[in-house]
């Protein structure tokens, strides 16, 4: 279903000199939804995400918000708010005085702008830190603050890059968690670049595999995992194995694979590697040709009849666990 | 078991002091050594020189002698002098506008060259063609200036051949126009530099927030880029307004000998012999400079720019 307020990319190209960073992509971001553009570094989900800001200029093709081209406007004008992987803060701008920013260079008057500030602080929770200096602030609380001041400026699109990579792992998990949140509670799109599938599974509606400058595959979270259409995507969203079978390649998910005995399974192989995880262990097997798969059991499944490395083992799956791969 | 583990604790407490203060004693003895060669420098050709200009300034002075003493009569005649006032003030008068013609140039070109210059090759180039005029003496630039500016000098040549001018124009040369531009020439490199410091660490992503929150070019150069440039500016500030406060060659060079400064004030004390009445006026002058860049530092924490 389609709305006003959808973003589009329509061949959305972006060059510099000879490299071609962005080839024209073309996607339909539905209005209010959770999107990750998700990819290795240089794959141009970074350059696709500035373009979209106003911060890098459009080589070809429009970007369509609100039933207008936005492409060539300047930032302030799209629609859009950026939160930025460092956050860039003022650093000599108290923390309310950041957030109030956009509406200081409006012209609105001193008290009314830090009474909306002080508003929109209370939201993500900062209230009591308003008139420390970024400096004087944890990165979890500097995080909290580049949002009060994206969002100050009523943006119909989020525009984050790379937000929680300069954050400890424990407070990535916590903050992705209010990121998730907060898109809910106020309704308008996130999207939100990353190069981490754990956290594109954990908070996207959508996912956007992107590589060598084009988009390779887009879904549902949930469809891009469970059916990887190219190797490329299989291995990139993890979990998978890649299998070169002589009727074709196949995604095949570690947690799928089934240890049999030698005679009559589907493959045949030699464990390589034990990895204790916890609930899990990991086993590492190479099969005919020195592939190497790895097949993830319960830590139940393991000990029940557990393996060493240089055993000979059968490898098993249901039969639609194999996904063949176009690519 | 336990006797064991207490009876070696206990060894190890016993033997432990020993070592320790002896490195204790010897991180204390390197600390000194490691500073003494800058502190002994310092005190040889700073304090020293600075503790004995304090002392001549209280010595007695005729026509024709110097001679040991304490008295005031020195700072009494100095401060008791209109002339004085009227010479600080024109020095005070030389520094501000100086600071605000360097101030001015320098940020544009430092602006310019972080800013808008955008390979870093470039800006080391430009930056290096700045420091071009530094490869000569200082008083030979100045003294460039004389042909150019003079009565039948090429700027008034070439005025009149334009027709933009019936005379030549008599105060290009030998006035506080040509003390001032010498000035601006000899120093706004002093200013660039600290500021261009500054402007290459502000955060590029910092301007692209700015223009995220609508803010237009002058709104980012006035909300963003000059707060977070003033340090560089003080540094700039102090080395432009030191300079000219101390200076006396120009002055007598670019106006032919008709202004005054506190500089001469001092050199032609010291022409005359008169080192007690030079080294009051120095102290002075030395206050003087101290008090306004301990007032400049209320201002910026130039600190983490060091």
């Amino acid at each position: 279903m389609r709305s006003e307020l959808d973003l589009e990319l329509v061949g959305l190209t972006k060059r510099y000199g000879d490299t071609l960073a962005v080839d024209a992509v073309s996607h339909l971001f539905h209005a209010g939804s959770y999107c990750c553009l998700l990819g290795p570094s240089g794959c141009g989900k970074s350059s696709t995400l500035r373009m979209l800001a106003g911060h890098e200029t459009v080589t070809d093709g429009a970007i369509i918000l609100g039933g207008r081209d936005v492409s060539r406007l300047p930032p302030a004008r799209r629609g859009t708010a950026m939160m930025f992987q460092n956050y860039a803060l003022f650093p000599h701008l108290s923390v309310i005085d950041n957030v109030a920013f956009s509406l200081k260079m409006k012209g609105i008057d001193a008290a009314k702008r830090r009474a909306s500030a002080a508003e929109m602080l209370a939201r993500v929770d900062m209230t009591v830190f308003s008139d420390r200096l970024p400096a004087q602030l944890s990165g979890g609380q500097q995080q909290r603050v580049a949002l009060a001041r994206a969002l100050i400026t009523q943006p119909q699109v989020l525009l984050l890059d790379e937000p929680l990579s300069a954050l400890d792992p424990f407070l990535r998990i916590r903050m992705r968690a209010e990121l998730r949140k907060l898109q809910r509670e106020l309704g308008i799109s996130f999207i939100h670049v990353t190069h981490s599938q754990d956290e594109a599974l954990a908070l996207a509606d959508e996912i956007v595999v992107m590589n060598e400058a084009k988009i390779v595959q887009a879904g549902p979270a949930r469809e891009v995992f469970q059916a990887p259409k190219t190797a490329f995507v299989a291995r990139f969203i993890g979990s998978h194995n890649v299998i070169a079978l002589p009727e074709g390649k196949f995604a095949l998910r570690a947690d799928e694979l089934k240890l049999a005995p030698p005679q009559g399974a589907k493959l045949r192989g030699r464990v390589t590697g034990v990895e204790y995880q916890g609930t899990h262990v990991a086993l590492r097997i190479t099969i005919a040709g020195e592939q190497e798969l790895t097949a993830l059991l319960t830590d139940k499944n393991f000990f029940g009849a557990p393996k060493d490395v240089g055993e000979a083992v059968g490898l098993d799956w249901d039969g639609q666990a194999a996904h063949a791969l176009s690519a | 078991m336990t006797n064991q583990t207490t009876q070696t604790n206990d060894t190890a407490f016993a033997q432990a002091p020993a070592p320790d203060a002896r490195r204790a004693m010897s991180h204390h003895l390197s600390g000194w050594l490691l500073a003494s060669p800058i502190a002994l420098v310092l005190t040889g050709f700073l304090l020293l020189p600075i503790i004995m200009i304090v002392v001549v300034s209280f010595w007695g002075a005729t026509e024709f002698s110097i001679y040991p003493a304490f008295q005031f009569d020195n700072y009494a005649f100095l401060l008791g002098s209109e002339v004085t006032y009227r010479v600080f003030l024109n020095t005070f008068r030389y520094a501000a506008i100086t600071w605000a013609l360097t101030l001015l140039i320098g940020f544009t070109v430092a602006y310019f060259l972080a800013f808008h210059v955008r390979s870093l090759n470039w800006q080391i180039g430009l930056f290096l063609f700045c420091t071009i005029p530094f490869w000569t003496s200082n008083i030979i630039r100045m003294i460039s200036w004389i042909p150019f500016l003079g009565r039948n000098g090429l700027a008034n040549s070439t005025l009149l051949s334009w027709g933009v001018i019936d005379q030549p124009v008599e105060w290009l040369l030998f006035s506080d126009f040509s003390v001032i531009l010498a000035f601006v020439h000899l120093y706004t490199l002093f200013m660039i530099v600290p500021i261009f410091n500054t402007m290459m660490r502000i955060d590029r992503s910092l301007l692209e927030a700015a223009a995220d929150a609508g803010a237009s070019g002058w709104q980012t150069l006035w909300n963003v880029i000059v707060p977070l440039t003033k340090p560089g500016i003080m540094i700039g500030t102090i080395f432009v307004i030191t300079l000219v406060m101390g200076d006396f060659i120009t002055v007598r060079f670019m106006s032919g000998s008709q202004s005054a400064n506190v500089g001469r004030l001092i050199s032609n004390d010291i022409a005359l012999l008169q080192y007690p009445s030079a080294s009051a006026t120095a102290v002075i002058l030395l206050i003087t400079v101290l008090l306004m860049i301990a007032t400049l530092l209320r201002f910026v924490d130039i600190r983490k720019e060091l």
